[in-house]
């Protein structure tokens, strides 16, 4: 009894149930729908196509979990994805040598070092300069796409690289390499913040920064870092993206990728007040986002409708999970249970 | 009821009017824990009713059952002789029953009339009436003697005006039972008097006061019968001329409290020669908020700093940090310039400050205990080194111990604590750093006195095995008792440092009003530059 109990209260119950819901919405629809096949000795279905097409919205909401987390906000994140692969597009292109692995590798490494960069530039706006994150986020997120396109001289610039075409679009071991990719970040993620202190002083600034700081937290320091790994974590995403088309396209990139990923967050059960996060949570929100995605064309429903399901699934969840709603709940659940309690005084 | 309330403003028991509110048997259960347990309540129009008890001993959880904020699970609430069961804060107001709690909830971006009549503006013509507004407003601040200016903004105010503002606002809507929880815990002394000839008008007036307060000092002043409970059970109903101090302790602590006077501090042996010192501040201060200052601290002593709030005692104790940056004057460490730049220097040479603002600048609600104690040593290794978990596991487990920290349980929130062990997990905190140099800013405010006495407790031990400290507290009892050399402060300057040998609480209060006679000092002592910005 107290096992239901404590499960019912547990912050990833209501997430969890919408994804278990959404997917069985799935098979009701599409029988067929669990069914993973393999096929030249690489997996295939549904659930798989999910994972992959789902992989840089949740390598984006891993770093925007640590910057909510202290309280932030990073807008610019779709935009500094669409930077990174217009970086690494171009640095291919341009190279003599366009179809070899080091040249993948060169432009990658050089398209993830630009974003570190805009990275820094975030962080010190927020943390040295103390910009509400918000705002600070938003120049990058405006002006990041036209940097894109002075890279990309406004052209859709195609690569023909079959190195840099495996990140999003090849296979190891039958699983495709954007899975293998993004859950491994979400472990070194975890290790990072679980292993270390940072996520227990990431949470501590989130909660109370003026306590943190006069207990001695560098606070400026874990802030800056936040916002350059989720600035990491977005040129991966980016290179992904530009790795499954062979393409950058500088304009539609990860393009309300941020919002995707924010929406993550929140039905992971992270607050956008800061604080305690959860990286499971995002991990659960992420593919929540991702199958619904799926789940509209599936079952028939015009596809351009996507945005308005998302935003009831949105509001659902996370009435489910308001100290409101949850309130609202409990005092049914007390009402029924005063009898006994009276029984005890 | 309005005829038997100017026939004794001190009900003494014979004649006694009919009580205006009655509680009976109240009890409330949270998930594990009994909060009350069948304790009875009764307010008499005209009266100021203290009710005490410990942290814990479920004073707010009476209070929150009175104002609708919980609800009962057992006995009944009665108001005017109408049996009521309040399922909001609302029900409770409209019967007459209104609360100003320990932080003010008003709008200060509003004015002082416009708070006030919040919701009930008198109109005219469709919009609000401001003048007549202002009028009421200001006839409800003369009926309680309060001369404040009702067109002022609210936020212009220091706290203690705000608080008079609030209450001014309850009595105004007609309020016949008023519930003030700890209204004095952020006032000066001549505040706190303010307060009291307000309370007494409007006692006068047939209000039933309900009153809950730390000081005891000021409930044997102001209260007139005072109901102690302990545990969530009623210990008795009294009169509080019938009660002593240490009488109305024992029933709050049910146990013979001879800590409070048993802790007799080795005096600092007058024959030793002066050792080198510590740590010497020349000199320190800081525009607008403390003029520059020396102090020279030992091992194994305790300054104490006393001084009205806003006498510059807090900043005094933030420079030293390095909680705010001073702006002349030069810090060394036995006998080495040492630069303070910030609360991370400071503790990299072994300074550790316990703020005077729990909630806002100590604890880490949402975290663990575990996670809270760990902080400044976790911070100060970087989060590169994680404290090894077997470690961690040592220190929380010895401190929980040492320290008499409840619940025991290392993975509680911190939120959830009552005041005294979050206190007490704070200074853990800070004891895991193992400072040389401990500043503690009112470690024993607002917390029960069981706490406060294993507090002091503590600082004496830890002067004896050699630590320094600096003590800031505005109860100067406690302050004598505990410090070998103590600071007078007083508009943001030290005027008097004193050896603690035969020194009473009236020499230091003289001090500190010897000073107020000058005729280039403003009468009233700068009040709140606590609230003044500090970033």
């Amino acid at each position: 009894m107290p096992d239901v109990r404590s499960l019912v209260r547990h912050q990833l119950m209501w997430p969890l149930l919408a994804l278990v819901v959404l997917l069985l919405v799935n098979v009701v629809a599409t029988p067929s729908f669990f069914s993973v096949r393999m096929q030249d000795g690489h997996l295939y279905g549904s659930l798989i196509d999910i994972l992959r097409n789902g992989a840089p919205v949740l390598l984006v909401a891993l770093g925007m979990t640590l910057v909510i987390a202290t309280r932030g906000i990073d807008l610019s994140v779709g935009a500094i994805a669409a930077i990174a692969g217009a970086v690494a597009c171009t640095s291919i292109a341009g190279s003599s040598q366009e179809s070899a692995t080091g040249t993948a590798i060169v432009a990658m490494s050089m398209a993830l070092a630009v974003c570190v960069l805009l990275g820094l530039w975030n962080g010190f706006l927020v943390s040295v300069l103390g910009i509400q994150p918000i705002i600070a986020t938003l120049v990058l997120m405006t002006a990041g796409r036209g940097l894109a396109m002075l890279v990309t001289d406004g052209q859709i610039t195609t690569v023909n690289n079959p190195a840099f075409r495996r990140l999003g679009a090849g296979f190891v071991a039958t699983l495709p390499v954007a899975i293998i990719v993004a859950l491994a970040v979400l472990g070194i993620t975890a290790v990072l913040t679980r292993r270390t202190a940072l996520g227990m002083l990431i949470e501590a600034v989130g909660i109370n920064p003026e306590a943190a700081r006069l207990a001695g937290v560098r606070s400026r320091t874990i802030i800056w870092t936040v916002y350059v790994f989720a600035a990491f974590c977005a040129g991966i995403a980016g290179l992904m993206i530009a790795s499954n088309t062979s393409a950058a396209d500088a304009n539609n990139a990860g393009l309300f990728i941020e919002l995707d990923a924010i929406l993550a967050v929140v039905i992971g059960g992270t607050s956008l007040a800061g604080g305690r996060f959860s990286l499971t949570g995002t991990l659960v929100g992420a593919l929540f986002i991702q199958t619904l995605a799926t789940t509209i064309p599936t079952i028939g429903i015009p596809a351009e409708t996507n945005y308005l399901f998302k935003a009831v699934a949105v509001i659902v969840v996370c009435l489910l999970q308001s100290p409101q709603a949850r309130a609202a709940l409990s005092v049914t659940r007390r009402l029924s249970a005063t009898p006994v309690k009276a029984g005890v005084a | 009821m309005q005829t038997t309330v100017e026939t004794d403003p001190s009900p003494s028991g014979v004649g006694q009017p009919a009580p205006v509110v009655q509680m009976t048997g109240i009890s409330i259960g949270f998930p594990g824990v009994k909060a009350l347990d069948g304790v009875d309540l009764r307010l008499l129009p005209g009266e100021i009713h203290a009710v005490m008890g410990e942290n814990g001993a479920g004073k707010s959880t009476l209070i929150k059952a009175l104002t609708g904020v919980y609800s009962i699970d057992a006995g009944t609430i009665t108001v005017d002789g109408t049996p009521h069961s309040f399922s909001g804060p609302f029900e409770s107001q409209a019967a007459g029953i209104s609360t100003v709690y320990q932080e003010v909830n008003l709008c200060t971006n509003l004015t002082v009339a416009e708070n006030m009549m919040l919701g009930r503006e008198p109109h005219r013509l469709g919009r609000i009436d401001t003048r007549r507004m202002n009028r009421r407003a200001g006839e409800v601040l003369d009926r309680l003697g309060l001369d404040i200016d009702a067109r002022s903004q609210l936020g212009d105010h220091p706290i203690a005006i705000q608080q008079l503002v609030a209450i001014a606002r309850a009595v105004d809507i007609d309020a016949r039972v008023l519930i003030l929880d700890e209204p004095t815990s952020s006032l000066d002394v001549d505040e706190v008097r303010r307060l009291f000839d307000v309370m007494r008008t409007l006692r006068a007036g047939g209000v039933a006061i309900l009153f809950v307060s730390h000081f005891l000092d000021q409930v044997f002043e102001i209260s007139d019968r005072m109901t102690v409970l302990r545990n969530g059970r009623l210990v008795g109903e009294h009169l509080t001329a019938d009660m002593t101090q240490l009488s109305l302790v024992q029933e709050m602590i049910g146990r013979e409290l001879e800590v409070l006077d048993r802790l007799d501090r080795a005096p600092a042996d007058p024959a030793a020669p002066d050792p080198a010192p510590l740590m010497k501040v020349l000199g320190l201060g800081r525009k607008g908020s403390l003029e520059a200052t020396d102090l020279t601290l030992h091992d194994g002593e305790v300054v104490g700093i006393a001084g009205l709030l806003g006498s510059g005692r807090t900043e005094l104790a933030r420079l030293i940090y390095g909680a705010d940056s001073a702006d002349g004057g030069e810090v060394e460490m036995h006998a080495g310039r040492v630069r303070l730049k910030g609360p991370r220097a400071a503790i990299d040479h072994k300074i550790a400050f316990s703020s005077e603002d729990r909630r806002a600048e100590g604890i880490i609600g949402d975290l663990s205990i575990a996670d809270n104690m760990i902080l400044a040593m976790q911070a100060s290794r970087g989060w590169l080194r994680p404290v090894p978990q077997r470690t961690k596991d040592a220190l929380v487990a010895k401190y929980i111990g040492a320290l008499d920290i409840r619940p025991a349980n290392p993975q509680a929130l911190m939120k959830n604590l009552s005041g005294g062990n979050q206190q007490k997990v704070l200074l853990a905190r800070w004891l895991i750093t193992e400072p040389e140099l401990l500043i503690l800013d009112e470690p024993t405010r607002g917390i029960d006195i069981g706490a406060k006495a294993q507090i002091q407790q503590l600082v004496a031990e830890l002067a004896r095995d050699g630590m320094s400290v600096v003590f800031i507290s505005a109860e100067l009892e406690e302050v004598l008792r505990l410090s070998d050399r103590v600071v007078v402060m007083r508009d943001r300057r030290k005027i008097a440092e004193r050896d603690n040998v035969d020194l009473e609480v009236a020499d230091i209060l003289q001090i500190i009003a010897g000073e107020a006679v000058s005729p280039d000092q403003d009468a009233h002592p700068v009040p709140h530059a606590e609230e003044a910005p500090r970033a």
